[in-house]
Protein backbone atom coordinates (compact mmCIF):
# COMPACT_ATOMS: atom_id res chain seq x y z
CA UNK A 1 0.00 0.00 0.00
CA UNK A 2 0.79 3.65 -0.02
CA UNK A 3 1.18 5.77 3.01
CA UNK A 4 0.55 8.90 1.04
CA UNK A 5 -1.99 11.30 2.62
CA UNK A 6 -2.97 12.77 -0.47
CA UNK A 7 -3.84 16.59 0.14
CA UNK A 8 -2.70 16.85 3.92
CA UNK A 9 -1.34 20.15 5.00
CA UNK A 10 0.35 19.11 7.56
CA UNK A 11 3.55 20.81 6.39
CA UNK A 12 4.62 21.39 9.98
CA UNK A 13 7.93 21.57 11.19
CA UNK A 14 7.22 21.39 15.05
CA UNK A 15 6.43 17.74 15.98
CA UNK A 16 2.91 16.75 16.32
CA UNK A 17 1.28 13.40 16.85
CA UNK A 18 0.51 11.33 14.17
CA UNK A 19 -2.41 11.51 12.05
CA UNK A 20 -2.14 7.85 10.92
CA UNK A 21 -2.29 4.12 12.08
CA UNK A 22 -1.53 1.47 9.89
CA UNK A 23 -2.48 -1.48 12.11
CA UNK A 24 -0.75 -4.96 11.22
CA UNK A 25 -3.83 -7.40 12.74
CA UNK A 26 -1.95 -10.25 11.30
CA UNK A 27 0.62 -11.25 9.03
CA UNK A 28 -1.28 -14.08 7.91
CA UNK A 29 -2.59 -14.30 4.29
CA UNK A 30 -4.08 -16.40 1.65
CA UNK A 31 -2.75 -14.69 -1.10
CA UNK A 32 1.11 -15.10 -1.55
CA UNK A 33 1.94 -11.98 -3.83
CA UNK A 34 5.82 -11.54 -5.18
CA UNK A 35 5.77 -7.49 -3.93
CA UNK A 36 3.90 -7.92 -0.43
CA UNK A 37 4.71 -5.01 1.65
CA UNK A 38 5.40 -7.19 5.16
CA UNK A 39 8.67 -8.19 6.47
CA UNK A 40 10.39 -10.91 4.52
CA UNK A 41 10.58 -12.69 8.51
CA UNK A 42 6.41 -12.65 9.16
CA UNK A 43 5.41 -12.53 12.41
CA UNK A 44 3.52 -16.06 13.64
CA UNK A 45 0.42 -16.39 14.70
CA UNK A 46 0.86 -17.53 18.36
CA UNK A 47 2.75 -13.73 18.65
CA UNK A 48 -0.54 -11.48 17.43
CA UNK A 49 -2.15 -9.02 19.78
CA UNK A 50 -5.16 -10.07 21.29
CA UNK A 51 -8.39 -7.77 20.79
CA UNK A 52 -8.11 -6.38 24.15
CA UNK A 53 -4.95 -4.75 23.52
CA UNK A 54 -5.41 -3.66 20.06
CA UNK A 55 -8.74 -2.09 21.64
CA UNK A 56 -6.86 -0.27 24.40
CA UNK A 57 -4.13 0.75 21.68
CA UNK A 58 -7.27 2.15 19.75
CA UNK A 59 -7.49 4.24 22.47
CA UNK A 60 -4.57 5.29 22.76
CA UNK A 61 -4.10 6.13 19.33
CA UNK A 62 -7.23 8.33 19.35
CA UNK A 63 -6.26 10.15 22.39
CA UNK A 64 -2.94 11.05 20.97
CA UNK A 65 -4.06 12.71 17.49
CA UNK A 66 -4.54 9.83 15.16
CA UNK A 67 -7.80 10.31 12.80
CA UNK A 68 -6.85 7.67 10.26
CA UNK A 69 -6.99 3.83 10.64
CA UNK A 70 -6.04 1.56 8.42
CA UNK A 71 -6.85 -1.84 9.27
CA UNK A 72 -4.40 -3.79 7.33
CA UNK A 73 -1.96 -7.30 7.13
CA UNK A 74 -1.55 -9.58 6.01
CA UNK A 75 -4.85 -10.22 5.44
CA UNK A 76 -7.37 -8.66 8.03
CA UNK A 77 -10.00 -10.18 7.92
CA UNK A 78 -8.36 -13.75 8.97
CA UNK A 79 -9.02 -11.86 12.61
CA UNK A 80 -12.54 -13.23 14.06
CA UNK A 81 -12.11 -9.61 16.16
CA UNK A 82 -12.04 -7.35 13.40
CA UNK A 83 -15.90 -6.96 13.94
CA UNK A 84 -14.99 -5.74 17.59
CA UNK A 85 -11.57 -4.24 16.22
CA UNK A 86 -13.82 -1.69 14.18
CA UNK A 87 -16.55 -1.14 16.14
CA UNK A 88 -14.18 0.43 18.82
CA UNK A 89 -12.50 2.18 16.05
CA UNK A 90 -15.95 3.94 15.25
CA UNK A 91 -16.77 4.84 18.88
CA UNK A 92 -13.55 6.93 19.45
CA UNK A 93 -13.87 8.50 15.89
CA UNK A 94 -11.09 7.18 14.15
CA UNK A 95 -11.86 7.10 9.88
CA UNK A 96 -11.74 3.32 9.27
CA UNK A 97 -10.73 1.78 6.51
CA UNK A 98 -10.24 -2.19 5.62
CA UNK A 99 -7.13 -3.30 3.57
CA UNK A 100 -8.00 -6.42 2.20
CA UNK A 101 -7.69 -8.98 -0.11
CA UNK A 102 -11.36 -9.70 -0.06
CA UNK A 103 -11.14 -13.52 -0.96
CA UNK A 104 -12.28 -14.32 2.44
CA UNK A 105 -14.90 -12.39 2.78
CA UNK A 106 -19.14 -13.14 3.06
CA UNK A 107 -21.26 -10.41 2.53
CA UNK A 108 -22.80 -11.10 5.63
CA UNK A 109 -19.61 -10.47 7.57
CA UNK A 110 -19.08 -7.39 5.26
CA UNK A 111 -22.73 -6.23 6.24
CA UNK A 112 -21.72 -6.42 9.88
CA UNK A 113 -18.55 -4.24 9.35
CA UNK A 114 -20.73 -1.35 8.21
CA UNK A 115 -22.87 -2.18 10.88
CA UNK A 116 -20.31 -1.70 13.14
CA UNK A 117 -19.24 1.76 11.46
CA UNK A 118 -16.84 0.72 8.70
CA UNK A 119 -15.36 3.88 7.28
CA UNK A 120 -13.99 2.68 3.84
CA UNK A 121 -12.85 -0.72 2.17
CA UNK A 122 -10.03 -0.85 -0.10
CA UNK A 123 -9.10 -4.21 -2.10
CA UNK A 124 -6.60 -5.27 -4.32
CA UNK A 125 -6.58 -6.27 -7.23
CA UNK A 126 -3.56 -8.09 -9.36
CA UNK A 127 -4.97 -7.20 -12.86
CA UNK A 128 -7.86 -6.57 -14.91
CA UNK A 129 -7.19 -10.41 -16.32
CA UNK A 130 -8.53 -13.20 -14.32
CA UNK A 131 -5.79 -15.68 -15.03
CA UNK A 132 -2.77 -13.46 -14.59
CA UNK A 133 -4.12 -11.95 -11.25
CA UNK A 134 -4.56 -14.98 -9.91
CA UNK A 135 -1.09 -16.12 -10.92
CA UNK A 136 0.82 -13.22 -9.53
CA UNK A 137 -1.37 -13.76 -6.16
CA UNK A 138 -1.04 -17.37 -6.69
CA UNK A 139 -4.23 -18.29 -5.39
CA UNK A 140 -6.70 -20.08 -8.06
CA UNK A 141 -10.55 -17.80 -7.72
CA UNK A 142 -9.09 -15.20 -6.16
CA UNK A 143 -9.60 -12.21 -8.81
CA UNK A 144 -13.42 -13.37 -9.53
CA UNK A 145 -14.01 -13.68 -5.55
CA UNK A 146 -12.33 -9.89 -5.12
CA UNK A 147 -14.95 -8.52 -8.38
CA UNK A 148 -17.60 -10.14 -5.94
CA UNK A 149 -16.67 -8.63 -2.80
CA UNK A 150 -16.48 -5.15 -4.71
CA UNK A 151 -19.77 -5.47 -5.70
CA UNK A 152 -21.08 -5.97 -2.11
CA UNK A 153 -19.05 -3.49 -1.49
CA UNK A 154 -21.20 -1.28 -3.02
CA UNK A 155 -24.44 -2.55 -2.70
CA UNK A 156 -23.97 -2.28 1.10
CA UNK A 157 -23.26 1.61 -0.01
CA UNK A 158 -19.85 1.42 1.87
CA UNK A 159 -17.20 3.55 -0.19
CA UNK A 160 -14.66 1.61 -2.29
CA UNK A 161 -10.84 2.05 -3.37
CA UNK A 162 -9.81 -0.36 -5.84
CA UNK A 163 -5.70 -0.49 -5.81
CA UNK A 164 -3.82 -1.79 -8.36
CA UNK A 165 0.18 -2.47 -7.46
CA UNK A 166 1.18 -1.87 -10.95
CA UNK A 167 4.94 -3.78 -11.97
CA UNK A 168 6.23 -5.32 -15.59
CA UNK A 169 3.59 -8.22 -15.43
CA UNK A 170 0.56 -6.42 -15.37
CA UNK A 171 1.28 -2.82 -16.51
CA UNK A 172 -0.25 -3.08 -20.02
CA UNK A 173 -3.35 -3.68 -18.18
CA UNK A 174 -3.72 -0.74 -17.22
CA UNK A 175 -6.49 0.98 -19.50
CA UNK A 176 -8.56 -2.29 -18.52
CA UNK A 177 -7.90 -1.57 -14.70
CA UNK A 178 -9.37 1.92 -14.72
CA UNK A 179 -12.42 0.91 -16.39
CA UNK A 180 -12.82 -2.27 -13.93
CA UNK A 181 -12.80 0.41 -11.43
CA UNK A 182 -15.27 2.57 -12.83
CA UNK A 183 -17.49 -0.78 -13.70
CA UNK A 184 -17.32 -1.78 -10.07
CA UNK A 185 -17.91 1.98 -8.96
CA UNK A 186 -14.77 2.55 -6.87
CA UNK A 187 -15.07 6.10 -5.94
CA UNK A 188 -10.89 5.76 -6.08
CA UNK A 189 -8.27 4.05 -7.50
CA UNK A 190 -4.60 3.51 -6.44
CA UNK A 191 -2.45 2.65 -9.42
CA UNK A 192 0.46 2.13 -7.16
CA UNK A 193 3.76 1.21 -9.05
CA UNK A 194 5.26 -1.66 -6.82
CA UNK A 195 7.91 -0.28 -4.16
CA UNK A 196 11.00 -2.21 -3.90
CA UNK A 197 11.38 -3.49 -0.83
CA UNK A 198 11.27 -6.61 0.88
CA UNK A 199 9.33 -9.15 -1.21
CA UNK A 200 9.31 -6.76 -4.00
CA UNK A 201 13.40 -6.12 -3.66
CA UNK A 202 13.53 -9.98 -3.79
CA UNK A 203 11.75 -10.02 -7.30
CA UNK A 204 12.89 -6.89 -8.79
CA UNK A 205 13.64 -8.14 -11.87
CA UNK A 206 10.55 -10.09 -12.11
CA UNK A 207 8.62 -6.90 -11.50
CA UNK A 208 10.62 -3.85 -12.98
CA UNK A 209 8.97 -2.32 -15.81
CA UNK A 210 10.88 -0.20 -18.35
CA UNK A 211 11.65 3.31 -18.09
CA UNK A 212 8.96 4.07 -20.81
CA UNK A 213 6.57 1.64 -19.85
CA UNK A 214 6.25 3.79 -16.45
CA UNK A 215 5.90 7.16 -17.84
CA UNK A 216 2.78 5.75 -20.86
CA UNK A 217 1.74 4.72 -17.25
CA UNK A 218 2.02 8.21 -15.85
CA UNK A 219 0.54 9.21 -19.25
CA UNK A 220 -2.59 7.29 -19.22
CA UNK A 221 -3.31 8.48 -15.55
CA UNK A 222 -3.49 12.21 -16.47
CA UNK A 223 -5.34 11.46 -19.23
CA UNK A 224 -7.86 8.95 -17.18
CA UNK A 225 -7.93 11.74 -14.63
CA UNK A 226 -8.87 14.57 -17.23
CA UNK A 227 -11.26 12.09 -18.67
CA UNK A 228 -12.78 10.89 -15.02
CA UNK A 229 -12.89 14.52 -13.48
CA UNK A 230 -15.26 14.49 -10.41
CA UNK A 231 -16.16 10.45 -10.86
CA UNK A 232 -13.09 9.08 -10.21
CA UNK A 233 -10.07 9.63 -7.57
CA UNK A 234 -6.71 8.22 -9.18
CA UNK A 235 -3.54 8.33 -7.01
CA UNK A 236 -0.70 7.33 -8.45
CA UNK A 237 2.16 6.09 -7.08
CA UNK A 238 5.51 6.07 -9.42
CA UNK A 239 8.42 3.78 -9.04
CA UNK A 240 11.42 5.96 -7.95
CA UNK A 241 13.87 4.08 -9.66
CA UNK A 242 13.30 6.18 -12.92
CA UNK A 243 13.28 9.35 -10.54
CA UNK A 244 15.08 12.86 -10.34
CA UNK A 245 14.15 13.24 -6.33
CA UNK A 246 12.83 10.89 -3.87
CA UNK A 247 9.71 10.83 -2.64
CA UNK A 248 9.20 11.94 0.81
CA UNK A 249 8.53 8.21 2.45
CA UNK A 250 5.76 8.16 5.07
CA UNK A 251 5.95 12.09 4.74
CA UNK A 252 9.31 11.83 7.03
CA UNK A 253 10.25 9.57 9.45
CA UNK A 254 7.94 9.32 12.37
CA UNK A 255 6.03 12.85 11.27
CA UNK A 256 2.27 11.60 10.36
CA UNK A 257 2.22 8.36 10.52
CA UNK A 258 2.98 5.25 12.46
CA UNK A 259 2.70 1.38 11.75
CA UNK A 260 2.10 -1.68 14.45
CA UNK A 261 2.75 -4.98 13.72
CA UNK A 262 0.50 -8.15 14.36
CA UNK A 263 2.90 -8.70 17.80
CA UNK A 264 2.81 -4.73 18.62
CA UNK A 265 5.63 -3.44 17.86
CA UNK A 266 5.64 0.12 17.16
CA UNK A 267 7.34 1.36 13.91
CA UNK A 268 8.13 4.53 11.71
CA UNK A 269 7.53 2.80 8.70
CA UNK A 270 6.17 -0.23 7.94
CA UNK A 271 9.78 -1.71 6.58
CA UNK A 272 11.70 -0.54 9.01
CA UNK A 273 12.39 -3.38 10.61
CA UNK A 274 14.61 -4.27 7.43
CA UNK A 275 16.89 -1.49 9.58
CA UNK A 276 19.42 -3.44 11.38
CA UNK A 277 20.68 -2.08 15.02
CA UNK A 278 17.40 -0.12 15.48
CA UNK A 279 15.09 -0.93 18.78
CA UNK A 280 11.74 -0.98 18.38
CA UNK A 281 9.26 -0.92 21.38
CA UNK A 282 6.20 -2.55 21.62
CA UNK A 283 2.44 -2.03 23.04
CA UNK A 284 2.37 -4.62 25.22
CA UNK A 285 5.72 -2.57 27.49
CA UNK A 286 5.29 1.25 26.50
CA UNK A 287 2.37 3.65 26.38
CA UNK A 288 1.39 5.06 22.53
CA UNK A 289 2.39 8.46 23.08
CA UNK A 290 5.69 7.92 24.65
CA UNK A 291 6.74 5.60 22.20
CA UNK A 292 5.84 8.19 19.92
CA UNK A 293 7.52 11.23 21.03
CA UNK A 294 10.65 9.39 22.37
CA UNK A 295 11.85 5.88 20.95
CA UNK A 296 14.71 5.69 20.10
CA UNK A 297 13.46 3.97 16.59
CA UNK A 298 11.19 7.43 15.97
CA UNK A 299 13.89 9.63 17.24
CA UNK A 300 16.59 7.75 14.68
CA UNK A 301 15.87 9.77 11.64
CA UNK A 302 13.38 12.26 12.90
CA UNK A 303 13.72 15.70 11.24
CA UNK A 304 16.98 16.52 9.74
CA UNK A 305 19.96 15.62 12.95
CA UNK A 306 20.53 12.21 11.21
CA UNK A 307 21.15 13.64 7.70
CA UNK A 308 24.92 13.34 5.77
CA UNK A 309 25.43 15.40 2.36
CA UNK A 310 24.15 15.51 0.00
CA UNK A 311 21.10 15.82 2.38
CA UNK A 312 22.10 18.04 5.36
CA UNK A 313 23.04 21.03 2.81
CA UNK A 314 19.97 20.76 0.63
CA UNK A 315 17.13 22.90 0.21
CA UNK A 316 14.65 20.23 -0.36
CA UNK A 317 15.67 18.52 3.42
CA UNK A 318 12.10 19.57 4.95
CA UNK A 319 10.16 18.69 1.83
CA UNK A 320 11.45 15.00 0.79
CA UNK A 321 13.34 14.18 4.16
CA UNK A 322 15.86 12.59 2.61
CA UNK A 323 13.79 9.90 0.98
CA UNK A 324 13.57 6.20 2.00
CA UNK A 325 15.57 5.09 4.73
CA UNK A 326 15.19 1.52 4.21
CA UNK A 327 15.92 1.88 0.63
CA UNK A 328 18.97 3.97 1.29
CA UNK A 329 20.27 1.19 3.74
CA UNK A 330 19.86 -1.94 1.06
CA UNK A 331 21.29 0.11 -1.90
CA UNK A 332 24.26 1.92 0.38
CA UNK A 333 24.81 -0.13 3.16
CA UNK A 334 23.62 3.29 5.70
CA UNK A 335 20.01 4.51 6.88
CA UNK A 336 21.69 7.41 7.16
CA UNK A 337 22.76 8.24 3.49
CA UNK A 338 20.29 10.04 0.92
CA UNK A 339 18.23 7.57 -0.94
CA UNK A 340 19.80 6.77 -4.85
CA UNK A 341 16.14 7.09 -5.81
CA UNK A 342 17.63 10.98 -5.41
CA UNK A 343 19.96 12.20 -8.28
CA UNK A 344 22.41 14.20 -5.84
CA UNK A 345 23.35 10.86 -4.40
CA UNK A 346 25.81 9.25 -6.08
CA UNK A 347 24.73 6.07 -5.48
CA UNK A 348 21.80 6.98 -8.10
CA UNK A 349 23.80 6.56 -11.75
CA UNK A 350 24.07 2.59 -10.42
CA UNK A 351 20.38 2.78 -8.76
CA UNK A 352 19.26 3.91 -12.39
CA UNK A 353 21.33 1.36 -14.33
CA UNK A 354 20.27 -1.47 -12.21
CA UNK A 355 16.46 -0.93 -13.11
CA UNK A 356 17.11 -0.45 -16.58
CA UNK A 357 19.25 -3.61 -16.91
CA UNK A 358 16.50 -5.71 -15.08
CA UNK A 359 13.91 -4.41 -16.93
CA UNK A 360 15.79 -5.33 -20.16
CA UNK A 361 16.18 -8.57 -19.31
CA UNK A 362 13.73 -12.00 -19.31
CA UNK A 363 11.25 -11.73 -16.11
CA UNK A 364 12.90 -14.58 -13.90
CA UNK A 365 9.81 -16.82 -11.83
CA UNK A 366 8.49 -14.96 -8.99
CA UNK A 367 9.90 -16.05 -5.10
CA UNK A 368 6.25 -15.91 -4.05
CA UNK A 369 5.75 -14.56 -0.34
CA UNK A 370 5.72 -17.37 2.19
CA UNK A 371 6.28 -17.74 5.38
CA UNK A 372 9.93 -18.51 6.79
CA UNK A 373 10.44 -18.60 2.98
CA UNK A 374 14.11 -16.32 3.81
CA UNK A 375 16.23 -14.95 1.41
CA UNK A 376 17.41 -16.25 -1.83
CA UNK A 377 21.33 -17.24 -1.19
CA UNK A 378 23.84 -14.48 -2.19
CA UNK B 1 -28.11 10.84 -6.49
CA UNK B 2 -28.21 8.95 -2.74
CA UNK B 3 -24.92 6.55 -2.08
CA UNK B 4 -23.57 5.83 -5.40
CA UNK B 5 -20.42 7.40 -7.00
CA UNK B 6 -21.15 9.73 -9.30
CA UNK B 7 -21.42 8.15 -12.94
CA UNK B 8 -20.17 12.21 -14.09
CA UNK B 9 -18.75 15.10 -13.16
CA UNK B 10 -21.37 16.53 -10.59
CA UNK B 11 -21.35 20.34 -11.76
CA UNK B 12 -22.67 23.14 -8.67
CA UNK B 13 -25.20 25.32 -9.65
CA UNK B 14 -27.07 27.80 -8.01
CA UNK B 15 -29.68 25.52 -7.00
CA UNK B 16 -27.80 22.72 -6.19
CA UNK B 17 -28.45 20.89 -2.97
CA UNK B 18 -24.99 20.13 -2.01
CA UNK B 19 -24.03 17.50 1.26
CA UNK B 20 -20.89 15.85 2.08
CA UNK B 21 -20.93 11.80 1.13
CA UNK B 22 -21.62 9.54 3.90
CA UNK B 23 -17.99 8.42 4.10
CA UNK B 24 -17.12 11.92 4.31
CA UNK B 25 -16.37 13.68 7.53
CA UNK B 26 -16.30 16.54 8.62
CA UNK B 27 -15.54 16.42 12.12
CA UNK B 28 -12.86 18.50 15.44
CA UNK B 29 -9.65 17.72 15.90
CA UNK B 30 -9.83 17.62 18.88
CA UNK B 31 -5.37 17.63 19.43
CA UNK B 32 -4.68 19.93 17.08
CA UNK B 33 -7.60 22.45 17.99
CA UNK B 34 -8.92 22.81 14.19
CA UNK B 35 -11.57 21.03 12.04
CA UNK B 36 -10.74 18.52 9.18
CA UNK B 37 -12.57 16.61 6.43
CA UNK B 38 -11.54 12.99 6.71
CA UNK B 39 -11.67 10.78 3.21
CA UNK B 40 -10.78 7.83 2.20
CA UNK B 41 -6.79 8.36 2.05
CA UNK B 42 -7.14 12.16 2.28
CA UNK B 43 -6.87 14.68 4.78
CA UNK B 44 -8.33 18.18 4.31
CA UNK B 45 -8.00 21.26 6.33
CA UNK B 46 -11.08 23.84 5.51
CA UNK B 47 -9.56 27.22 6.51
CA UNK B 48 -12.42 29.40 8.38
CA UNK B 49 -14.94 30.22 5.54
CA UNK B 50 -15.09 26.55 3.58
CA UNK B 51 -15.89 25.72 6.74
CA UNK B 52 -18.46 27.95 7.50
CA UNK B 53 -20.17 26.85 3.86
CA UNK B 54 -19.08 23.26 4.81
CA UNK B 55 -21.33 23.60 7.73
CA UNK B 56 -24.09 24.94 5.56
CA UNK B 57 -24.22 21.41 3.81
CA UNK B 58 -27.13 20.15 4.82
CA UNK B 59 -28.68 18.74 2.01
CA UNK B 60 -31.52 21.25 2.48
CA UNK B 61 -29.95 23.93 1.34
CA UNK B 62 -29.51 25.56 -1.74
CA UNK B 63 -26.16 26.45 -3.07
CA UNK B 64 -28.21 30.05 -3.62
CA UNK B 65 -29.48 29.38 -0.01
CA UNK B 66 -26.20 29.36 1.46
CA UNK B 67 -24.77 32.69 -0.46
CA UNK B 68 -28.07 33.89 0.55
CA UNK B 69 -27.30 33.44 4.54
CA UNK B 70 -23.83 34.41 3.97
CA UNK B 71 -24.69 37.69 2.56
CA UNK B 72 -27.07 38.00 4.81
CA UNK B 73 -24.53 37.10 8.15
CA UNK B 74 -21.80 39.45 6.62
CA UNK B 75 -23.50 42.31 5.27
CA UNK B 76 -21.83 41.61 1.32
CA UNK B 77 -22.41 41.58 -2.11
CA UNK B 78 -24.37 38.12 -2.97
CA UNK B 79 -23.74 37.74 -6.32
CA UNK B 80 -19.72 38.17 -4.89
CA UNK B 81 -20.33 35.28 -2.32
CA UNK B 82 -22.47 33.01 -4.86
CA UNK B 83 -19.24 32.96 -7.19
CA UNK B 84 -17.18 32.27 -4.84
CA UNK B 85 -19.15 29.61 -2.69
CA UNK B 86 -19.94 27.94 -6.20
CA UNK B 87 -16.41 28.07 -7.24
CA UNK B 88 -15.28 26.51 -3.83
CA UNK B 89 -17.81 23.36 -3.74
CA UNK B 90 -16.98 22.45 -7.50
CA UNK B 91 -13.38 22.25 -6.54
CA UNK B 92 -14.69 20.10 -3.46
CA UNK B 93 -16.99 18.46 -5.50
CA UNK B 94 -14.03 17.33 -7.76
CA UNK B 95 -12.51 16.40 -5.09
CA UNK B 96 -15.28 13.89 -3.61
CA UNK B 97 -15.31 15.21 -1.07
CA UNK B 98 -19.14 17.17 -2.28
CA UNK B 99 -22.49 15.81 -3.16
CA UNK B 100 -25.40 17.27 -4.96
Amino acid sequence: MSAELGDSSEAVTALTAPIGLLAELTHRCPLQCPYCSNPLALERVDGELGSDIWQDVLAQAAELGVLQLHLSGGEPTLRRDLEDIVGRAASLGLYSNLITAGVLLTRDRLAVLAERGLDHVQISIQDSDAANADRIAHYAGGHAKKLEVARWTRALKLPLTINAPIHRQNIDSLPAIIELALELGAHRLEVAHVQYYGWALENRQALMPTRAQVLNSAELVDQARARLKGVLVIDFVVPDYYARRPKPCMGGWGRGIMTITPSGNVLPCHAAQSIGGLAFDNVRQRRLKDIWFHSAAFQAFRGTHWMREPCRSCDLRELDWGGCRCQALAFTGSAANADPACDKSPAHAAFTAIAEAEAGRPAPPFHFRRPRAGRHAG
Amino acid sequence: MSQGRPTQRTMIAAASVPRLPSHVKLRHDAARERWVILAPERLLTPDAIALEVLKLCDGERSVDGIADLLADRYAAGKDQILGDVMSMLQDLADKGVITA
